[in-house]
C-alpha cells in the first residue's frame, strides 16, 4: 500500500467523519442522533478559529484547545491537515482529480503550476486576524498603563526584541532598522499615551466567513441537508429553511466548480487556515523534497500537485499539501519526505510583499469600526435581530461567533436562522431567531443550541438557568426579547373575530399573555324584531347568514347595553335567532323593538414581566404573512441597552 | 566524495536548526495553550463592579437652613435670598471648586422658562467667584443635544462671560453609580467627570409643571446626571427622584420661581404656559425647597409623592415651615 493509498484512506475517513457529525446533529432517540458525538471535533482542531478567537476573547475556550495539537503537529510535520483531514479541501481534491483525469500530462502540469495569485490568501489571513486583533492590539498598546514598572518594562523590552528581528529580517541595513524601530515605539507609545485606541478600536471574528471548516460546516448544514432531506425526511419531519441560504450555497458551489478550472482552486488561492498551516510549518522537520538535484525533468512530479508547490523545481514549501502524488509519480523514485530540503532548494516564506501585507493589515484593523459606523450594533439595532438564548452581549457575542451554523442545526424547531446583513455586515450569517418558520417557537425546555456551540457564544447554560429556577429564581427566566400585539392586525383587535391562538399557546407559568373581555355589536347587528317568544325572535325581512351567530360567542342584547342582559345565541336562521334555554327572556322584546347581536372578544394583552421572548405567539399567530403579534429584542436578557422595564418592585435587591 | 561529506554535514546542521526553531515553535504554542486556556463559558451579564459616588457637598454643623424671598428681578432676590441665609460666603470658601447644576433640559430660548435662568446661572456663579472659588462649572446632561441646549437657553454665553466653564457631556463623561440602598440606580451612568475635583454643588432649578411626576424643581433637576436609557425610570418616578434625591446631597439649592410653568410641563413652548410668581428660594434642604415650590404651582405635597418619598428616607423635610424659612421681599 502506498503512502498515497494511505492518504487517501485518510481524507476519505475524515470526509466521512465530517459528513457523520452533520447527519448526528439532530435531537431525537435513535443511536445516530446526538448522543455525545463530538461533532464540533473538527471546529475544535482547526488552529484559525482557535487563534482567531485569542486574538478577540484573550482566551482559548475548552475544545478549542485541540487546535493546539494540530498546531505543534503542523510545526513538525507541514500542512498536512489540508491535504490529509480537511474535509473542504478533501472535496475540492476529488473534485478536482475528476475534472483532470483524462487530461495529457502536460495539460495536468500546466494546471499545476504555480500561479503568483496564491499570495491572496495570505493576504486575506492577514486582513482577517487584524481584524479580530483590533482590541488586543490597542491592549497591548496601552499595557505599560495601569500595570507595575517591571511588568511594563519587560513587555516594551519583549515587544522590542521582536521588533529588531522582524525589522532585521525585513531590512538588511540595521542603522535604518534602527530608526525605523525609534520611530515605531515613538508613535506606541504616543498613541497609548494620549489615545484612547481601546475605546477607538473595535474586533470582532471574521474569520468565520473564509474558513474552511465553518464554510462547509454551514453549507452542508443549511444548504445540502436540508435539499437532500427534503425527499426523505429522515433528519426533519418537516422541510428545514434557511434564510438567504441560497448565498451560502452560491459560495459553496462556486467554490467547488472553480475545481474544474484550477484544481483545489479554494485553497490555492483563498483559503486562509491553509495560508496559516502554510506559515505555521514553515520549519517542519520533515517536507516534500527532491534527493537528488539532477532529474531528467519530465515535470511529471508537478502533474498531479494538489498544493501548486511546484516540487519539480524550488518547492514552495507552504504551498505544499502534503499530497504526496509527486512521490508516487516519479519515476526515478527521487521525491521524498524527507528531513532534508530539497536538493533542487525550496523557498520557505509566502510570495507576499511589504506593501501589501501592511495594506491588509490596515484594512482588517480599521474595517471593524468602519463596519460599525452603520449602528446596527448599537443604536440602530434592527427589531428583527433576535439572538438565540444564551448569547453573550453583542460585542463578546460576534467576537466568538464562527457562523458555523451548528446552532441552526440543532435547532429543532428550526427557527435559527443565520442573519443577511440586517444585524450589519459584520454580522453576516451569525444566527437570528426567526419565528415566522419552523415548527415552534424557542422551546422552553431546549438549550440546545448553547450546548452545540463551539465557541460559547452562545454560552451552555442549564434548563435551570433558562427558565429561571433554584439558583436562578432571582434573576428570572431567560428573555430573548418581547411579544408585541399588533392591534391593527389582531383578529378580535381590529376585526371583531374571537381568537387568542397566542394566549393559548403561551408556554410561561402564569401566561405572559393575558386576556380582557369586551362585548361588541358586530356590523349590521342592530336588528328590528317582528315578533317574538321567551326564546325565539324573528326580525323584519332576512338579514341572517343561517348558522352565522350559532357559534357560542355571539349574544344579543336587548335595548339597554349591560352584562345582564346578554344572552347567548345558540342558533339562528335567516331571519330568527334562538337563546339558551337556561335563561329565557321575562318578557320578549315587543314587536318594533331593536335586538343588537354582540361578539365576545377576549382581547389579548402581554404582560412584559412574564414575556420570555420565545415567539411562539408569533409562530402560531394565525395572521399569517405579518403576524398580528411578534416579537423584537426589546427587554433580551443580555443587553442593558435593550432593557425596557425597570425591576419589578419585589425583585429587587 | 568531499563534496558530498559536506553537503551532509550542511544538511545536518540546518537540520538541528531547523528542529531548534521547530522546538521553539512547540514550546511557543504549549506555553500560549497553558496560558490561555480557559475551560469555563462566560456567565450572564453581570453588573459593572467598579462604581463612582458622589461624597457629601453639604457645609457641615451648619443645620438645615431656607428663606423665600419675593420680587421680580432675579439678581436682586438671589442676592437677597443667600444673603438671609449666611450670605454665599458660608457656603463657599475660597479656594473651592464649584459645579452648578442648572437644567438645561431643552434647547429652547430663555424667555419659555423651560431651563435654569441664564442671567441666575450667571449671577450665582459670579457671587461664588466673589466669595473666593478657584472655579466654577456649569454641566447638565440634557435630553436634547447638549451644545444646542447650552447655546440657545444662552446659559453658555451667561456663564462663560463671569469666567464659569461649561461642562458639555461627551460619551467618555459617565462612569457607573450605585446610590446606597437603592433599588433603581444601581451600576448606572453618572455624568462623573465634571464631578472630578469638585467640592461643592449647587443646584439651580426653574420651577415647573411636569406631566408625569407633577413637578420638577430641584430634586428632579438632578435626572439631568444620569447618563444611560434613564428615561426607563419614568416608569417608577418617584422613586426615581427619591433616589436622585439620595444620589446628591448639594451645598445648597436654588428654586427659582421668578417664572412658574404651570402647564404644558416640562417643555412648555408658549409665554401661555407661564405665570408670574416672584419668588425665589435658596435652601440647603431640597425637600424643603420643592415642598414650597409645590405651593406655588397650585400642588400640595400629597400630589407630589417623590416629596413624602425623600422626606421617609431622610434626605429633608417636607415640612418647610419647620425651618423657619426667612421670608424677605425686594418689594
Amino acid at each position: 500500500m502506498t503512502i498515497v493509498t494511505v492518504r487517501r484512506i485518510s481524507q476519505a475517513l475524515f470526509l466521512g467523519l465530517f459528513l457523520w457529525f452533520c447527519i448526528v446533529s439532530s435531537l431525537g432517540r435513535e443511536w445516530w442522533q446526538l448522543r455525545g458525538w463530538p461533532v464540533n471535533w473538527l471546529l475544535q482542531i482547526d488552529p484559525l478559529i482557535a487563534l482567531g478567537t485569542m486574538l478577540t476573547t484573550r482566551v482559548l475556550y475548552s475544545g478549542l484547545l485541540w487546535a493546539m495539537v494540530m498546531v505543534v503537529l503542523t510545526i513538525l510535520l507541514g500542512r498536512f491537515f489540508c491535504g490529509w483531514v480537511c474535509p473542504f479541501g478533501s472535496l475540492h481534491h476529488f473534485i478536482g482529480f475528476l475534472g483532470r483525469r483524462r487530461r495529457p500530462a502536460h495539460d495536468r502540469i500546466t494546471l499545476n503550476q504555480y500561479h503568483p495569485g496564491q499570495c491572496i490568501k495570505y493576504y486575506l489571513l492577514i486582513f482577517l486576524l487584524a481584524a479580530a486583533a483590533g482590541s488586543s492590539i490597542a491592549q497591548l498598546v496601552r499595557v505599560t498603563h495601569g500595570h507595575s514598572m517591571i511588568v511594563s518594562i519587560s513587555v516594551i523590552a519583549v515587544l522590542a526584541v521582536l521588533a529588531v528581528i522582524a525589522i532585521l529580517r525585513f531590512i538588511s541595513n540595521p542603522r535604518r532598522a534602527i530608526g525605523i524601530l525609534l520611530v515605531v515605539v515613538g508613535i506606541w507609545m504616543g498613541l497609548g499615551s494620549f489615545l484612547p485606541l481601546d475605546r477607538m478600536n473595535a474586533a470582532s471574528l471574521q474569520i468565520g466567513l473564509l474558513d474552511p471548516i465553518a464554510l462547509v460546516y454551514r453549507s452542508v448544514n443549511l444548504v445540502l441537508l436540508p435539499v437532500v432531506d427534503a425527499g426523505i425526511h429522515k433528519l426533519s419531519t418537516i422541510q428545514r429553511y434557511y434564510e438567504g441560504a441560497w448565498l451560502i450555497g452560491a459560495i459553496f458551489l462556486a467554490a467547488v466548480f472553480l475545481n474544474l478550472r484550477i484544481p483545489r482552486f479554494y485553497c490555492r488561492f483563498l483559503c486562509p487556515l491553509g495560508a496559516l498551516l502554510g506559515v505555521l510549518g514553515r520549519f517542519a522537520l520533515w517536507r516534500m523534497g527532491k534527493t537528488r538535484d539532477e532529474c531528467t525533468a519530465c515535470k511529471l512530479c508537478d502533474a498531479d500537485c494538489e498544493g501548486a508547490c511546484q516540487p519539480s523545481g524550488e518547492i514552495r514549501i507552504n504551498e505544499c499539501v502534503l499530497c504526496m502524488n509527486c512521490r508516487s509519480s516519479c519515476k526515478e523514485g527521487l521525491v521524498d519526505y524527507q528531513t532534508s530540503p530539497s536538493a533542487s532548494g525550496e523557498i520557505t516564506s509566502p510570495d507576499i510583499s511589504r506593501r501589501g501585507f501592511v495594506i491588509a493589515l490596515i484594512s482588517g484593523i480599521s474595517a471593524i469600526p468602519v463596519l460599525r459606523l452603520s449602528g446596527e450594533a448599537g443604536p440602530n439595532w434592527h427589531p428583527e435581530v433576535i439572538r438565540p438564548p444564551g448569547a453573550l452581549p453583542e460585542e463578546g457575542f460576534l467576537a466568538r461567533c464562527l457562523r458555523c451554523g451548528q446552532c441552526m442545526r440543532i435547532c429543532p424547531t428550526n427557527i435559527i436562522h443565520p442573519a443577511g446583513i440586517k444585524g450589519g455586515l459584520e454580522a453576516l450569517w451569525t444566527p437570528t431567531l426567526n419565528f415566522r418558520v419552523g415548527t415552534s417557537g424557542c422551546q422552553l425546555n431546549c438549550i440546545a443550541c448553547g450546548q452545540i456551540c463551539p465557541s460559547a457564544a452562545l454560552r451552555p447554560m442549564s434548563l435551570d438557568e433558562k427558565l429561571g429556577r433554584k439558583d436562578y429564581a432571582t434573576t428570572g427566566p431567560i428573555r430573548l426579547g418581547t411579544a408585541f400585539v399588533d392591534r391593527g392586525r389582531c383578529l378580535p383587535w381590529a376585526m371583531d373575530r374571537p381568537c387568542i391562538v397566542c394566549q393559548e399557546n403561551c408556554p410561561t407559568s402564569p401566561k405572559a399573555i393575558f386576556t380582557r373581555k369586551q362585548f361588541t355589536t358586530v356590523r349590521g347587528g342592530v336588528l328590528l324584531v317582528k315578533r317574538a317568544d321567551a326564546l325565539r325572535v324573528e326580525f323584519e325581512g332576512n338579514p341572517l347568514e343561517p348558522g352565522q351567530f350559532a357559534t357560542g360567542d355571539y349574544y344579543c342584547t336587548v335595548g339597554i347595553e349591560t352584562d345582564d342582559h346578554r344572552r347567548r345565541i345558540v342558533e339562528n336562521s335567516g331571519n330568527t335567532l334562538a337563546i339558551a334555554p337556561s335563561w329565557p327572556w321575562q318578557s320578549p322584546p315587543p314587536r318594533g323593538s331593536f335586538v343588537r347581536i354582540q361578539v365576545h372578544l377576549q382581547l389579548p394583552f402581554v404582560d412584559p414581566k412574564l414575556c420570555t421572548g420565545c415567539g411562539i405567539c408569533e409562530h402560531e399567530c394565525p395572521v399569517r404573512v405579518k403576524r398580528a403579534i411578534r416579537v423584537t429584542p426589546e427587554n433580551e436578557s443580555r443587553s442593558r441597552e435593550r432593557s425596557l422595564l425597570l425591576p419589578l418592585a419585589g425583585q429587587r435587591q | 566524495m568531499r563534496r558530498e561529506l559536506r553537503d551532509e554535514s550542511m544538511n545536518r546542521r540546518e537540520f538541528l536548526l531547523r528542529t531548534a526553531k521547530a522546538g521553539a515553535g512547540v514550546a511557543a504554542t504549549c506555553f500560549l495553550a497553558y496560558w490561555l486556556y480557559d475551560g469555563t463559558p462566560p456567565g450572564p451579564l453581570q453588573e459593572q463592579d467598579e462604581l463612582v459616588m458622589l461624597p457629601d457637598f453639604s457645609m457641615p454643623g451648619l443645620g438645615p437652613k431656607m428663606s423665600i424671598v419675593t420680587g421680580g428681578d432675579r439678581i436682586q432676590t438671589v442676592n437677597r435670598a443667600l444673603k438671609a441665609i449666611g450670605g454665599i460666603e458660608a457656603f463657599i470658601k475660597p479656594g473651592d471648586r464649584v459645579l452648578l447644576k442648572v437644567n438645561a433640559a431643552f434647547a429652547t430660548p430663555p424667555i419659555l422658562s423651560a431651563t435654569t435662568n441664564p442671567q441666575l446661572a450667571a449671577e450665582v456663579a459670579h457671587l461664588c467667584f466673589k466669595a473666593g472659588a478657584a472655579s466654577v462649572v456649569v454641566t447638565d446632561n440634557p435630553i436634547n443635544d447638549p451644545e444646542s441646549c447650552f447655546n440657545l437657553t444662552g446659559i453658555a454665553e451667561a456663564a462663560r462671560s463671569v469666567g464659569a466653564r461649561v461642562f458639555l457631556p461627551t460619551e467618555d463623561s459617565f462612569e457607573p453609580t450605585t446610590v446606597k440602598d437603592a433599588t433603581l440606580i444601581r451600576g448606572w451612568p453618572l455624568l462623573y467627570s465634571p464631578f472630578v475635583g469638585i467640592n461643592k454643588v449647587i443646584g439651580i432649578a426653574p420651577v415647573k409643571d411636569h406631566h408625569r411626576s407633577g413637578a420638577s424643581m430641584t430634586m428632579k433637576n438632578w435626572y439631568g446626571l444620569l447618563g444611560g436609557r434613564r428615561n426607563i425610570f419614568h416608569q417608577d418616578i418617584h422613586n426615581a427622584i427619591k433616589e436622585l434625591a439620595m444620589m446628591v446631597t448639594p451645598t445648597l439649592v436654588i428654586l427659582d420661581a421668578t417664572t412658574a410653568m404651570m402647564t404644558n410641563g416640562p417643555t412648555g413652548g408658549s409665554l401661555a404656559d407661564l405665570k408670574r410668581t416672584n419668588t425665589m428660594i435658596a435652601s440647603t434642604d431640597q425637600v424643603a425647597a420643592d415642598a414650597f415650590g409645590a405651593t406655588l404651582l397650585g400642588k400640595t405635597v400629597a400630589q407630589l409623592p417623590y416629596i413624602s418619598k425623600a422626606e421617609a428616607s431622610g434626605v429633608g423635610t417636607a415640612d418647610y415651615a419647620s425651618l423657619n424659612p426667612i421670608r424677605e421681599s425686594t418689594g
